[in-house]
């Protein structure tokens, strides 16, 4: 009995202690989320301070200008950003234009038609092309893929499309096969991985019920998926297109491989151009002087702030997206 | 008894690694890629002789420049001299360590080797865009008997800052006015025409893949690589192969003796056997070090790469220093490092 009563008080003492310590715990683990979310801010506006703060320089002596100026001249220290900002504009564009369809198509595929035991391995062979370190995309693009752009693609667009009236400016010059179509193509393949899963993913998130009813109405699989299983997940799908966006602005290594890195400004698609990333990786290590090396990273700057506004219109149109849906 | 062994073990252990960590000294030293391979070799054999290692990273010739300028390692190394005012003003000094050569490589169906003939007007021409096509009568007329293609010349050159590129357009600057008001000369230009490749390889990769196109390497890339290399005209009007004996011939005539700091870039060198684009990788090392006893281990390194070094170059299609040349560097060291 005593031995008992003895134990219930040593029981009850801890268990008041228990609820003061789960308190604070409680309390803590709140701060240190917090700083957790509070340290992706602090290192963004640390990023784009440092940015700043190197490429001042460059503001400094070109001013708005940098952003206009087609020169690149280290011998002169004219800088102007605008041949890396095309190009890195345009190669994405072409990348997004061929990986969206046919990310659609795979991810389509794989969740609507594929047999079931089909699905399994094609699943893992676009995951495994992820993985793949994109230096092994631009080897695998310079020595495979260029040859055979130039010697059975470029002529032939030369000659089909280059005398077509509007669009042929953007086909004409000769077959190198290193320029902005190859960098985009390369691009695109490399965001396919990207994209493609993330569609997949979100398309086995809409509840088979939906799809079924739609089925018994009598709407056949392409209506289902374009009206159905799309607007369903088009946030996310919409997210994935990004992502992919995000990685094709900021690749590097395989960019500079195939694009030619020619800070020259060509209205034709087959002709080199550059890309800031190319740039700045490929002039960093022999910028001998300051403006120089202050234009590299306000053009890095540059990259950061192009990049953070596509997303942030990507963030804007789905916000609209979401309140047409909620208002229809 | 175990406790005591054990700790007695680690105590050797810690006191051998402490002695090696005494014995071991280390060089550093940073810059250009171009003189990467035979101080890699000189480096590899001098610490097999004498323990002592040198840790050279080629991160290109500019680099080597602000990594000496900021005193972050023994020595930098760089394929374009720093100019002698400027070497005062941080207190440096500077002296060449090798001789290669920058090579034009073509990639022409049915041109073979050295069979090309180009002179430096018409090449600073070709890399102006001025001269579009191979069959362009500038080129036709110095090639009686070569069958040039009636095709678009497409130009190659580096998309990096690299001190091949300064060798390359310091040499059109000397031959073409137009060059040198145009474009000029530095580690990176503003190219008027073609598309950069990263690198040598870069290069190389480039004019192998694109047909008729006109790049520049070193020379040992091209002799790897099996590249259809050109003749060039020197200042004699002597048209001369690409050849460790037109390097060699080129440094031997350089006027090394009337260079003050030893800043002189050997392109366009007189004497009718050399090569016109030869190339000199220096190295740059403070008067006053803040680490003496590095320096002195760097500056013995050297001593022996220039006096023992020669066969390695020649392995690795590099040319030695003169012997004249190497006795003045050593004069230069005793005057001004202390």
């Amino acid at each position: 009995m005593n031995t008992s009563v003895t134990n219930a008080t040593t029981a009850a003492a801890p268990t008041q202690e228990a609820v003061k310590d789960d308190a604070r715990g409680d309390r803590i683990f709140g701060w240190a989320v917090t700083f957790a979310a509070a340290f992706v801010m602090l290192l963004l506006l640390a990023v784009a301070a440092a940015m700043a703060w190197g490429g001042h320089l460059a503001f400094q002596t070109f001013g708005l200008r940098f952003l206009v100026n087609g020169e690149w001249d280290a011998v002169g220290k004219q800088f102007g950003a605008m041949v890396p900002i095309m190009g890195t504009l345009i190669s994405s564009a072409i990348a997004m234009l061929i990986a969206v369809p046919v990310s659609f198509g795979i991810a389509f595929y794989l969740t609507e038609i594929a047999p079931t035991w089909l699905r399994g391995p094609v699943s893992t062979a676009v995951e495994l092309l992820a993985g793949i370190p994109s230096i092994i995309y631009g080897m695998w693009g310079l020595f495979v893929f260029v040859p055979f752009m130039s010697e059975h693609v470029l002529p032939w667009l030369n000659d089909k499309v280059g005398s077509l009236p509007v669009v042929g400016p953007l086909f004409e010059g000769p077959p190198l096969g290193i320029g902005m179509l190859t960098a985009g193509i390369v691009l695109a393949i490399m965001v396919i991985p990207f994209i493609s899963s993330i569609m997949r993913d979100v398309f086995r998130t809409v509840p088979s019920s939906l799809k079924e009813s739609s089925y018994a109405l009598g709407a056949t699989t392409w209506e289902v998926v374009w009206h159905v299983v799309l607007p369903y997940c088009r946030s996310a799908v919409v997210g994935g297109i990004f992502l992919g966006l995000g990685r094709a602005l900021g690749e590097t290594m395989a960019v500079t491989f195939v694009l030619g890195n020619s800070h020259q400004l060509s209205w034709s698609l087959l002709m080199p151009g550059n890309s800031i990333a190319a740039t700045i990786a490929n002039e960093f290590t022999e910028a001998d002087s300051d403006i120089y090396l202050s234009s590299l990273i306000a053009l890095g700057l540059i990259l950061f702030v192009v990049t953070f506004i596509v997303l942030a219109v990507a963030r804007l149109m789905l916000a609209n997206l979401r309140r047409k849906e909620g208002a229809a | 008894m175990f406790m005591k062994s054990t700790s007695r073990f680690a105590l050797a252990i810690a006191t051998s690694i402490f002695a090696l960590c005494a014995h071991a000294e280390e060089i550093t030293g940073a810059g250009s890629t171009f003189v990467y391979p035979i101080l890699s070799k000189w480096s590899a054999d001098y610490s097999a002789k004498t323990g002592v290692k040198i840790n050279y990273q080629s991160i290109g010739s500019g680099g080597g420049i602000a990594q000496i300028k900021a005193a972050t390692v023994d020595f930098g190394a760089s394929d374009m001299p720093m100019k002698p005012d400027e070497l005062d003003k941080v207190g440096l000094t500077q002296f060449p360590v090798i001789i290669g050569g920058v090579v034009p490589v073509v990639n022409m169906p049915g041109v073979a080797t050295d069979q090309l003939k180009l002179t430096g007007p018409v090449l600073a021409d070709i890399f102006l865009g001025k001269i579009k096509r191979w069959n362009d009568p500038a080129i036709s007329s110095l090639n009686p008997g070569v069958k040039l293609p009636d095709a678009m010349i497409t130009v190659v050159h580096r998309s990096d800052g690299s001190g091949t590129t300064f060798n390359w357009v310091n040499y059109l600057s000397k031959v073409s006015p137009e060059w040198q008001t145009k474009v000029g000369e530095g580690t990176s230009v503003q190219w008027p025409a073609g598309v950069g490749g990263k690198g040598n390889e870069g290069v190389a990769a480039y004019v192998k893949q694109i047909k008729n196109s006109i790049g520049y390497v070193e020379l040992a890339y091209a002799m790897q690589n099996k590249m259809t290399t050109t003749q060039v005209k020197n200042r004699e009007g002597k048209f001369v192969s690409p050849s460790l004996e037109s390097f060699q011939a080129a440094a031997a005539n350089a006027e090394w003796a009337k260079a003050k700091d030893f800043y002189l870039v050997i392109t366009d060198a007189p004497g009718q056997a050399s090569w016109p684009i030869a190339a000199t990788t220096f190295v740059m090392m403070y008067k006053i070090p803040k680490n003496a006893k590095q320096s002195k281990s760097a500056l013995d390194f050297f001593k022996w790469s220039l006096e023992q070094g020669q066969s390695q170059a020649k392995q690795l299609d590099y040319v030695a220093l003169p012997d004249s040349l190497v006795k003045q560097i050593e004069a230069s060291w005793k005057a001004e490092i202390k």
